[in-house]
């Protein structure tokens, strides 16, 4: 459960002002447990790695609560959208468009993620 | 509480207040004619003068049985927030009884000497009780059952008494013999007419509503006439005597055999009366002197007296009308009452009694469920006229809602118990289903059918109703299954499975995955609602570790964590103590933990200690150091066992009975970690006096001299519920044999809160 501190491996990308990140390995993550990471010393995000392997990556900070615990929440589906349940008051996010399902005026920033080499890594 | 009228500035500076009411008597409808009229009188026409006999401001006295169970004087007063100090032209004297009226010189003369001048009276003086003038009713030890004084009194005498018998099987009687038995005597209800609750409920009801009351203990003897009240040798009531010879030995008599309304200021000022007593008033509810108006159960209108305070209610709205000009009429009310008494539903509704000629009867008696339900109709059965319910008053709504119009279906499908399919009278448009926000069926019926209300949820926001005291939920749920919306009881999306048809699915089948079990018998993967569920069911069911393998990801991040998430994320720490028993090595870790994690410290009230502000990767250091300690977690946020509260008992307490801290030690220790469909709280008192509150608890423990009373069903929260006496004088193993079946029962078949 340690807050997991990214290391200074960087790939750069030419383009866009975002880069690749490596946040951890594969095979750490447990099937439908969150875990928290701290990008570059300010950004929280919350990664996720679903029953069937795929990995999804948001924003670790509850919009409803203020409090950065969505790597903490309850994975799960809503139809055929995988979601996470805040561990705050329980509102639903789709874990693919950031959207509450339940109010759609609210959307949490979501990251792409990518997986070289057995390693985690998210654009951000 | 209240002060004469005071001099001081005089609110919008109206003129001088040209009239003065006085109003005699300060029950609940005398207070509610006062604050209807003080309310419409916006220029303040009137100056009102207040004279109540009782001591205190005027309380409910419909729910002043819960005073023996320990709600205050204070949360049963009807007097808003200083009503009578900040209004000049508003006064009330406490204590104090007008002894005459002077009609000539339009004055009343009160005890205390104060002579009052009226430009209009207001009679409100209520009924005072009946008691039998037999020998020894004057004794020590007999009291009536009316006031606040009264049940003061009577629970002073209960502290010394062991045995108490009620005189009259009435209302009031069963709500006396209830405190009774709720204080801890032996209690006797005794009745001279063939049947309990005479007047409201007819043969067939009485004797249902007898073998209920029995059943809880109380002794009921109907046809039973008290003749005489015997001392003993220290001059307390110590025996009653009945026509016939029998005899019972008692230390305590309440008598609560009807009232009489209190008519003798009316007499003494040459006032006409009733044959039955009080002041006869006409529609306007003014008595035969102008000036003088009657309101409540020491009126008599239209030659009869009404003893609820509805009608008492409706004549002060038509007073008050009348004070400021206005015409309105009280022309009679429907003495309809709807009520739970000793947890028995009663209902009496209409022409109870089949008084109307031809009228004809249709009786469902259920002797085994202890249900009576007896409808009356036209000789055509085409019209409701009234009926009786007793032990199941669920069809009370609609019938009364039907009452004296076209039943408009088989009257006997209102009282048989309803069979899949049939046609049920459906509800007149214009039937009020929601009383607190006069909400009518064809309102809900439209918020259904156009408003895309699906539950009782959507009905609530959507029409406020059931958003008031909430007895009209079940009807609400009724007229969306009527209207063909199902109210599923499935889990969630991925179960269409109850929790408790979970639960047997999964004792009965083994499965002891969530993957396992969502493949088999659910679909998706799960959310929320049923990740949490399907976890508590494993580990009652014993499935290892609950962080073990797939079960962690079916936690919720408290169970994780052993603490409680608060708003910041933060999490609070609340190691278990059982029975509240703490050592000051085990106080001086706690204290230590705090300080060096910097927590803030704060006494629960399931008598442990919290510590908050624990960020998440501080916590396994946190429990490192409590668990070396000999701590564990206590379950604070868990759907599961909390606490089992106590107070010091026996080892301690002078008036303890039995050792509360080592059952309550025994207890919390035997049942935590037990996980449930919803949290679970529990106390152990070591006396009657109930110090832990246990019956504010899921199962509640009382001591006794020779063992233990258990309590069941109690709540605190936001439906408090005082817990049922389920069984008495037990010894420590059949109460623990007894409390492992309830819970079992309830981890099995309840539903997800």
């Amino acid at each position: 459960m340690e807050m997991t501190l990214v290391g200074p491996a960087v790939e750069r990308q030419p383009r866009t002002l975002q880069w690749w990140t490596t946040i951890c390995g594969y095979a750490d993550l447990v099937p439908e447990r969150g875990v928290a990471a701290l990008v570059r010393g300010r950004h929280q995000v919350a990664v996720f790695r679903l029953a069937d392997g795929r990995v999804h990556c948001v924003d670790n900070r509850d919009p409803y609560s203020g409090a950065n615990v969505l790597s903490r929440g309850i994975i799960g589906t809503r139809g055929d959208r995988p979601t996470v349940a805040s561990p705050m008051f329980k509102q639903v996010f789709d874990l693919a468009t950031g959207a509450a399902l339940d109010d759609l005026s609210v959307r949490i920033t979501v990251h792409q993620v990518r997986l070289r080499d057995g390693l985690v890594e998210i654009c951000l | 509480m209240g002060r004469g009228g005071r001099p001081g500035h005089c609110p919008g500076g109206a003129g001088m207040t040209s009239r003065t009411l006085v109003v005699v008597g300060n029950g609940m409808v005398g207070q509610r004619l006062v604050e209807v009229l003080r309310a419409r009188d916006g220029d303040r026409t009137w100056r009102i003068v207040v004279v109540g006999e009782e001591p205190r401001a005027a309380y409910d006295r419909v729910a002043m049985s819960s005073y023996v169970d320990g709600r205050t004087a204070a949360e049963l007063s009807l007097v808003p927030q200083g009503f009578y100090d900040d209004d000049p032209d508003l006064s009330l004297a406490l204590g104090e009884v007008v002894v005459g009226v002077d009609r000539a010189a339009r004055t009343v003369r009160t005890d205390a000497g104060r002579v009052l001048r009226y430009d209009a009276l207001v009679l409100a003086t209520g009924s005072r009780p009946f008691v039998p003038p037999v020998p020894g009713h004057d004794l020590p030890g007999c009291f009536v059952y009316r006031t606040l004084d009264d049940l003061d009194a009577i629970r002073a005498r209960a502290a010394t008494a062991r045995i108490g018998a009620v005189v009259g099987g009435g209302l009031l009687g069963l709500e006396a013999a209830n405190a009774l038995r709720n204080l801890g005597l032996t209690t006797h209800v005794v009745e001279a007419a063939q049947r309990l609750m005479p007047v409201q409920v007819d043969d067939g009801g009485g004797h249902a509503l007898l073998r209920r009351v029995s059943a809880l203990g109380i002794d009921v003897r109907v046809g039973t006439l008290t003749e005489a009240l015997l001392p003993g040798e220290h001059g307390h009531v110590a025996r009653m005597a009945f026509a016939g010879g029998a005899a019972l030995d008692v230390d305590l008599v309440v008598f609560s055999a009807g009232v009489r309304p209190r008519d003798d200021l009316a007499r003494s000022c040459g006032l006409p009366v009733g044959d039955r007593g009080g002041v006869v008033v006409d529609e306007s509810c003014r008595t035969e002197d102008r000036d003088i108006y009657a309101l409540g159960e020491c009126a008599s209108a239209g030659g009869r007296v009404y003893g609820l305070v509805g009608p008492g209610y409706a004549m002060a709205e038509v007073v008050a009308d009348r004070l400021l000009g206005g015409s309105s009429t009280f022309t009679g009310a429907d003495l309809s009452t709807t009520l739970k008494l000793l947890g028995v539903e009663v209902a009496s509704f209409g022409d109870a009694h089949a008084a109307t000629p031809g009228a004809l009867e249709l009786v469902w008696t259920d002797q085994v469920a202890g249900v009576y339900k007896k409808l009356v109709v036209t000789d055509d059965a085409s019209v409701l006229l009234g009926g009786v319910f007793v032990g199941d008053a669920s069809a009370y709504p609609v019938a009364r809602a039907l009452l004296d119009r076209p039943i408009g279906g088989p009257p006997e499908s209102l009282i048989l118990p309803a069979a899949d399919g049939a046609d049920r009278p459906a509800l007149p448009a214009d039937a009020q289903v929601c009383s607190c926000h006069a909400v009518t069926s064809a309102e809900v019926s439209v918020a259904i059918a156009e408003r895309g209300c699906t539950d009782v949820a959507a009905l609530k926001a959507c029409t406020k109703a059931g958003t008031g005291c909430g007895s009209c939920v079940p009807m609400l749920a009724r007229l969306l299954r009527d209207a063909g919306v199902a109210t599923s009881r499935a889990l969630c999306e991925h179960f269409d499975s109850t929790r408790a048809e979970l639960f047997e699915i999964v004792r009965v089948t083994g499965i002891r995955t969530f993957s396992e079990l969502v493949a088999a018998r659910g679909r998706g993967r799960g959310c929320d609602i049923c990740k949490p569920a399907v976890a508590s069911i494993l580990a009652s069911l014993g499935s290892g570790h609950i962080l073990d393998g797939e079960q962690a990801a079916l936690q919720d991040t408290n169970d994780h964590h052993l603490a409680n998430i608060q708003r910041d994320g933060t999490y609070s720490v609340i190691p278990r103590i059982p029975g509240g028993e703490v050592t000051p090595e085990k106080l001086i870790v706690i204290g230590s933990v705090a300080r060096d994690f910097g927590l803030y410290v704060k006494i629960t009230g399931g008598q442990r200690i919290d510590l908050l502000g624990a960020r998440v990767e501080q916590l396994p250091a946190i429990w490192r150091r409590l668990v070396d300690a000999g701590f564990e977690s206590g379950h604070a946020y868990g759907k599961a066992l909390r606490t089992v509260k106590s107070c010091v008992g026996s080892t301690w307490c002078r008036y303890g009975v039995q050792d509360s801290v080592g059952m309550a030690i025994a207890l919390e220790l035997r049942y935590r970690g037990l996980r449930a469909p919803h949290k679970i709280k529990a106390g152990v008192s070591g006396c009657a006096r109930e110090c832990a509150e246990a019956r504010g608890k899921d199962f509640g423990i009382i001591a006794t001299e020779n063992g233990w009373n258990l309590y069941l069903g109690g709540n605190g929260g936001f439906k408090p519920r005082h817990a049922e006496l389920f069984a008495t004088d037990l010894d420590g193993d059949s109460l623990v044999r007894l409390i492992d079946r309830f819970l079992m029962f309830y981890v099995r078949t309840a539903d997800r809160l």
